[in-house]
């Protein structure tokens, strides 16, 4: 029998595959298609303290194997989320990890605070990584010192772990990712979309009505697996990897990069089945690799 | 119920000017009921192109398990659909989102149309034919060589067409029909470019009316928030096209 448990902090995961975030709304659509119970977890929508509207539309626009998206934090603000959708997620038998955004550090504060009581949120994921808000998101997320104190103050009214949602648009995601750990981080996710554009050739114009966005899909796999492995090498903290991943064979590269766990996200739009599917390919393909559990694989690319 | 099958091509025809009549077989099918609904469509196994697109249900044959869909060729995505064969299978998602509600037609129906969004409304007047409603069609086009299914529509009922440079029917728009023709129907349904949809709205205030909107989507079940509208009903409302819609009665969304 196969392995694909996994224990990081807050988090007793029965397979290493869960849904990103803000591709999976709070999961009641996803519901309508397979038992969400399935899943090793899911990082539900970004919720700030106060409902968001988001951005003008297009918000989308296709481009060569991805996407750009600029959605601009759309949700029902922490209220709504607190009192009915995480109630409604808790028929599932599966532990919850809550995107928490906001404009202003008092607003992640407040958000964190709240959320993480949730009896089914085992733990939060700081996003200091959104590119598509003009206040907050990104810019908690690139400057080590402000991502640093952000986490200290998070993780000091939070009641459950706190991961931080690393952004790629940085020159060195290491220096980054040591700055939340010196900040009290128990894990990190990484990693969040990278910032892009197109162009309609006609007219010269931005497809995006936010002129740009973040790009997403099998595009970025490349550069997200760089990423992961490079951060792996400098911290030991848990990493729960994505960017690209859509086939079973993605999960095994970032784990073999030294993710604890995978999140999977633009892939859901292109097959809305995509998670259970590689939970019940994982095992077979481990198998065949020689690995009789996730836990044996995670992190083989550094000790070649 | 939403599923998601690899349907088996029945044929594939260009039946006007890089507009493209697709039928395609299997169980899914017996989830069709609403007309005006959609599926969302791969179009490649790889990643590249990489999102479904969205198309809508032109023609539900239960007893066959096979519905059509019509479309225009015009980018990578739809171009690629166009070579498929009856050698091809296609993946279908659908069907998605909430149709044209038929019972509440009344005795006599306009239904409106303009390009590709005319397909929708041949299954809806199917739909209200079999119920007895008497229904009348005003179809716009860019031009003769783009005009489809203008037999099948007259076969069901009075046909009216119009193309932007008058190169069949009435010249323009259908809003240049509509203006002719008289007040005596109880409700509207319409599927076309936005400018149109509110054409039409603007003309019936007082006429009970629904209108199928287009918008740029993901997922096309609702989670990824791509294509939300604000709604007359509040300042912090909104609507996702692909889940909430794509059909909404007149007057609620602001586009």
């Amino acid at each position: 029998m196969t392995d694909l448990s996994v224990k990081l902090p807050g988090l007793d995961l029965k397979n290493p595959i869960m849904p990103a975030s803000g591709c999976f709304g709070f999961g009641k659509e996803y519901a309508q298609l397979y038992d969400l119970s399935k899943l090793g977890s899911i990082m539900i929508k970004a919720t700030t303290a106060e409902m968001r509207l988001g951005n003008p539309t297009p918000r989308v626009a296709e481009t060569s194997s991805g996407m750009l998206n600029a959605i601009g934090l759309q949700n029902p603000g922490l209220e709504k989320v607190f009192g009915e959708e995480l109630p409604w997620l808790d028929q599932f038998d599966v532990p919850i990890i809550a995107n928490v955004a906001g404009s202003l550090a008092e607003d992640y504060v407040e958000v964190a605070k709240t959320i993480s009581k949730a009896p089914n949120v085992h733990a939060l994921e700081l996003n200091i990584s959104c590119p598509n808000v003009k206040q907050g998101g990104i810019t908690f997320g690139t400057d080590p010192n402000v991502a640093k104190e952000l986490t200290r103050m998070v993780k000091d009214v939070s009641d459950v772990p706190v991961y931080v949602k690393l952004s790629p648009n940085v020159t060195d995601v290491v220096q980054l990712a040591k700055a939340v750990e010196e900040g009290g981080a128990d894990g990190i996710t990484m990693i969040n979309t990278l910032l892009g554009m197109r162009l309609d050739p006609k007219t010269g114009r931005p497809v995006i009505a936010n002129i740009t966005g973040g790009l997403s899909g099998p595009a970025i796999k490349p550069v997200a697996l760089r990423m992961v492995y490079e951060v792996r090498r400098h911290t030991k903290l848990p990493i729960i990897g994505m960017g690209g991943v859509a086939e079973v064979d993605d999960v095994i590269d970032f784990l073999s990069a030294g993710a604890n766990a995978v999140a999977v996200g633009t892939a859901n739009f292109v097959n809305p089945f995509v998670c259970p599917e590689l939970i019940d390919k994982l095992p077979e393909r481990l198998h065949e690799l020689g690995y009789e559990s996730v836990q044996e694989l995670t992190g083989r690319s550094h000790r070649l | 119920m939403i599923k998601q099958e690899k349907m088996a091509i029945v044929s594939q025809t260009e039946i006007a000017k890089n507009i493209f009549e697709l039928t395609v077989a299997g169980s899914l099918v017996q989830e069709m009921n609403e007309p005006g609904q959609f599926v969302h469509v791969r179009v490649a196994d790889s990643f590249e192109p990489l999102l479904r697109r969205p198309i809508s249900v032109a023609k539900i044959d239960k007893e066959a398990s096979s519905f059509t869909m019509i479309y225009r060729s015009e980018g990578r995505g739809t171009s690629l659909l166009s070579q498929k064969t009856e050698r091809d299978t296609l993946d279908v998602l659908g069907p998605l989102g909430h149709g044209f509600p038929v019972e509440e037609a009344g005795k006599k129906a306009y239904l409106i149309g303009g390009g590709i969004g005319v397909p929708p409304l041949y299954e809806l007047a199917l739909q209200l034919n079999a119920r007895g409603v008497e229904t009348v069609h005003i179809l716009g086009f860019e031009s003769s060589e783009a005009v489809f299914y203008e037999d099948k529509f007259r076969a069901l009922g009075d046909t009216h067409i119009a193309t932007v440079d008058g190169s069949h029917g009435t010249e323009g728009f259908v809003t240049h029909i509509l203006n002719g023709l008289p007040n005596d129907f109880d409700t509207y349904y319409s599927c076309g470019p936005t400018p149109m949809l509110e054409a039409v709205q603007w003309a019936y205030p007082e006429k009970k009316g629904f209108l199928s909107y287009e918008q740029r989507m993901g997922c096309g079940i609702g989670a990824c928030f791509a294509c939300v509208c604000r709604t007359t009903r509040s300042e912090t409302d909104y609507i996702k096209v692909c889940s909430d819609g794509p059909v909404f009665p007149a007057g609620v969304v602001i586009s």
